[in-house]
């Protein structure tokens, strides 16, 4: 059906196409800069020369970076936190999600707000910092040492994730797992077999939700590596940090010597803190669709 | 005895005890055996929950013995199970007192909701309205591009976000002149030329527009997939049924879009004020100072710069459970509301 645009839908439409191609344009340009800043003179960064385009340019931020054992060792650390740290952070939420689900489970209604009363009131940041320093002498106690362990286990759980997974288990049908049950499968398999593979764009998302949080982890790793004194146990965003802290410390900017500069040496590591995040941005970003779809349409 | 107790028996025309009640009092009286058995019949279930209410139990339930410190006077060394009671006397000094100290709470307090309330004045109508334009483009792939660029800013952590945001508003320093969005704006005479030397982000009146901005930077695109999600679920018979009745392209968005989605707005704006106080600290720590905590400074930042670099962390976390005891308070009232909201339709 053809027909003529009014001119109020006129106007409507010229205005979303401008606003976000306005909008668009910001969301792009800071890291459009942050790349060409990095790679531009120390002159032309100073004195605002870049704009859009590098100007003069130079990989020294670049190569100070990867010759610096201190980044790699930090990369290796978030890399240790988001893996592990997913893993056990998945694996418990599928348990715990599966046995909610079950309309059997005793004192389900007593277990989900176990749950749910976590995300409503939390004890603040005192009390859990406190908390987290005895887990550590605890943990220390048995020979775990390493902050990083205590990261992995006691940080980054998250009850709204087991809910999106519970919601999930409960809407596969129990016709299959009945089937299964009389082909002999225990319930390990049942969840194994049955569970697992029916809602995997559900397990993926809450993975990937995992997986976010703990790449981007900051404020408590640095709290536990500062109470516990054992900085080559920083992860990124914490490396990130202090050199921020540093770089924009005028004692460091008085003796700075370097042939680029320090702006571009932060600009440098926003682009690698990025891009790993880029490169797995095509393969993740339908989940985190499908995730927040999800998450919107049950509550 | 009571009544449901007895039944007529035919054959003797007598009442009797009703024997499916002995069998209902067994099963009463035998509750616990009962359930037990099946606890143990379903042990694998049960196992299956113990990580999780370990891992919940531990880190989650434990902190929150720990806020009995808060009815009890701090002494360093002792355990909180052995320090001596003293009742609201924390809470008082900390709401009622005359100290710096009150007024920095209720300082971080006024914060706290200032910029929960902005962000829900100028940050939740965003994803909204640019639903409704992503909608108005009509071809797939340049929708997508849009998409896709205003995802992107959600993709960087906190800290690397506050590091772009610090950098392109940072002050002209010894060696380099004023951050590139900081000259730009002085530029567009949006802020003045000195105000942007000194540094955007050292000065008070700068910080809530900062925070706002950002924030609608970081998070519009990717929360405005909900909406969008909600529009493109629409059933084209709507728009047919519209266009039959004469409706124009405005009137369909008046009338078939914005009320599909209303339902969508009105569940997340319950959530929103739901979680009116419970501000993410993290991103507030990382870009305030201690020049900018006039308008900056939220209760969380406050109790952990009183509880953790010095002062008394019995005050800083009774700072604490008022702030978030009042954000429960708000939560649960929303919920209810959200219950009642969604069992009345709106249209």
């Amino acid at each position: 059906m053809k027909r003529k645009l009014e001119v109020s839908e006129l106007i409507f439409k010229i205005i979303s196409y401008t606003f976000l191609t306005i909008f668009s344009l910001a969301c792009l340009y800071p890291f459009v800069y942050a790349v060409s800043s990095s790679i531009s003179g120390a002159h032309a960064v100073d004195y605002n020369e870049v704009i859009l385009f590098p100007k003069d340019i130079q990989f020294d931020a670049f190569k100070s970076i990867f010759g610096n054992n201190q980044f790699w060792n930090a990369y290796t650390n978030t890399l240790f936190l988001t893996v592990y740290g997913t893993i056990w952070a998945i694996g418990v939420s599928i348990l715990g999600g599966y046995a909610l689900s079950k309309k059997r489970l005793l004192f389900r209604s007593g277990f989900n707000f176990f749950l749910v009363f976590t995300m409503w009131f939390s004890a603040g940041i005192v009390p859990q910092y406190l908390n987290y320093l005895k887990t550590q002498k605890v943990f220390a106690a048995v020979g775990i040492t390493d902050v990083k362990w205590l990261i992995v286990i006691a940080m980054g759980m998250a009850a709204m994730n087991i809910i999106l997974l519970r919601n999930a288990f409960e809407g596969v049908s129990s016709e299959i797992e009945e089937a299964a049950i009389v082909d002999g499968a225990t319930e390990f398999q049942v969840l194994t077999k049955v569970y697992i593979p029916m809602s995997q764009s559900t397990i993926a998302t809450v993975a990937l939700f995992f997986g976010i949080s703990r790449w981007n982890g900051y404020f408590w790793a640095r709290q536990m590596i500062a109470a516990s004194g054992s900085p080559n146990e920083q992860p990124l965003q914490v490396f990130i940090r202090l050199l921020l802290e540093d770089y924009t410390n005028l004692e460091t900017l008085a003796s700075w010597t370097a042939p680029y500069s320090p702006n571009s040496a932060i600009y440098a590591l926003i682009v690698v803190a990025i891009i790993p995040i880029l490169v797995i941005y095509p393969f993740i970003q339908k989940y985190f669709a499908k995730g927040v779809n999800m998450g919107g349409v049950k509550e | 005895m009571n009544d449901e107790y007895l039944v007529y028996n035919e054959e003797l025309k007598c009442y009797e005890l009703d024997p499916e009640q002995k069998v209902r009092d067994d099963v009463e009286k035998n509750r616990w055996k009962l359930n037990w058995q099946l606890i143990v019949k379903d042990w694998r279930l049960y196992l299956m929950l113990v990580p999780m209410i370990l891992v919940f139990l531990l880190w989650r339930y434990l902190p929150m013995y720990e806020l009995l410190g808060c009815f009890k006077i701090t002494e360093v060394g002792k355990k909180v199970a052995e320090m001596n009671w003293c009742g609201f006397a924390n809470f008082k000094a900390l709401m009622f007192g005359t100290t710096t100290q009150t007024t920095a709470f209720w300082r971080a307090f006024r914060n706290t909701f200032l910029l929960s309330f902005y962000g829900l004045l100028f940050g939740f109508p965003m994803p909204i309205i640019l639903a409704l334009f992503f909608n108005e483009i009509k071809s797939n792939i340049l929708r997508s591009v849009y998409q896709v660029l205003t995802y992107l800013p959600k993709f960087m952590s906190t800290v690397v976000m506050t590091t772009l945001v610090t950098m392109l508003l940072k002050q002209g320093d010894l060696v380099s002149s004023t951050g590139i969005v900081a000259s730009a704006l002085a530029k567009l005479g949006i802020v003045t030329q000195e105000a942007a030397n000194a540094g955007l982000l050292n000065n008070p009146n700068f910080f809530r527009t900062i925070y706002q901005i950002s924030g609608i930077w970081e998070g519009a695109g990717y929360d405005s997939i909900v909406y969008f999600a909600a529009i493109i679920a629409i059933s084209p018979t709507s728009y047919e049924a519209a266009q039959i009745d004469g409706a124009g392209k405005m009137a369909q968005m008046r009338y078939v879009v914005i009320p599909s989605i209303l339902s969508t707005v009105v569940i997340m704006l319950i959530n929103r004020i739901g979680s009116l106080l419970s501000i993410g600290y993290e991103k507030v720590m990382l870009l305030y100072k201690a020049n900018t905590f006039v308008t900056a400074d939220v209760v969380s930042t406050f109790a952990y710069r009183l509880g953790l670099e010095g002062g008394s962390q019995a005050i800083a976390s009774a700072a604490e459970m008022i702030n978030n005891i009042t954000g429960m308070i708000l939560v649960i009232g929303a919920n209810s509301i959200a219950r009642k909201a969604s069992d009345v339709s709106l249209y």
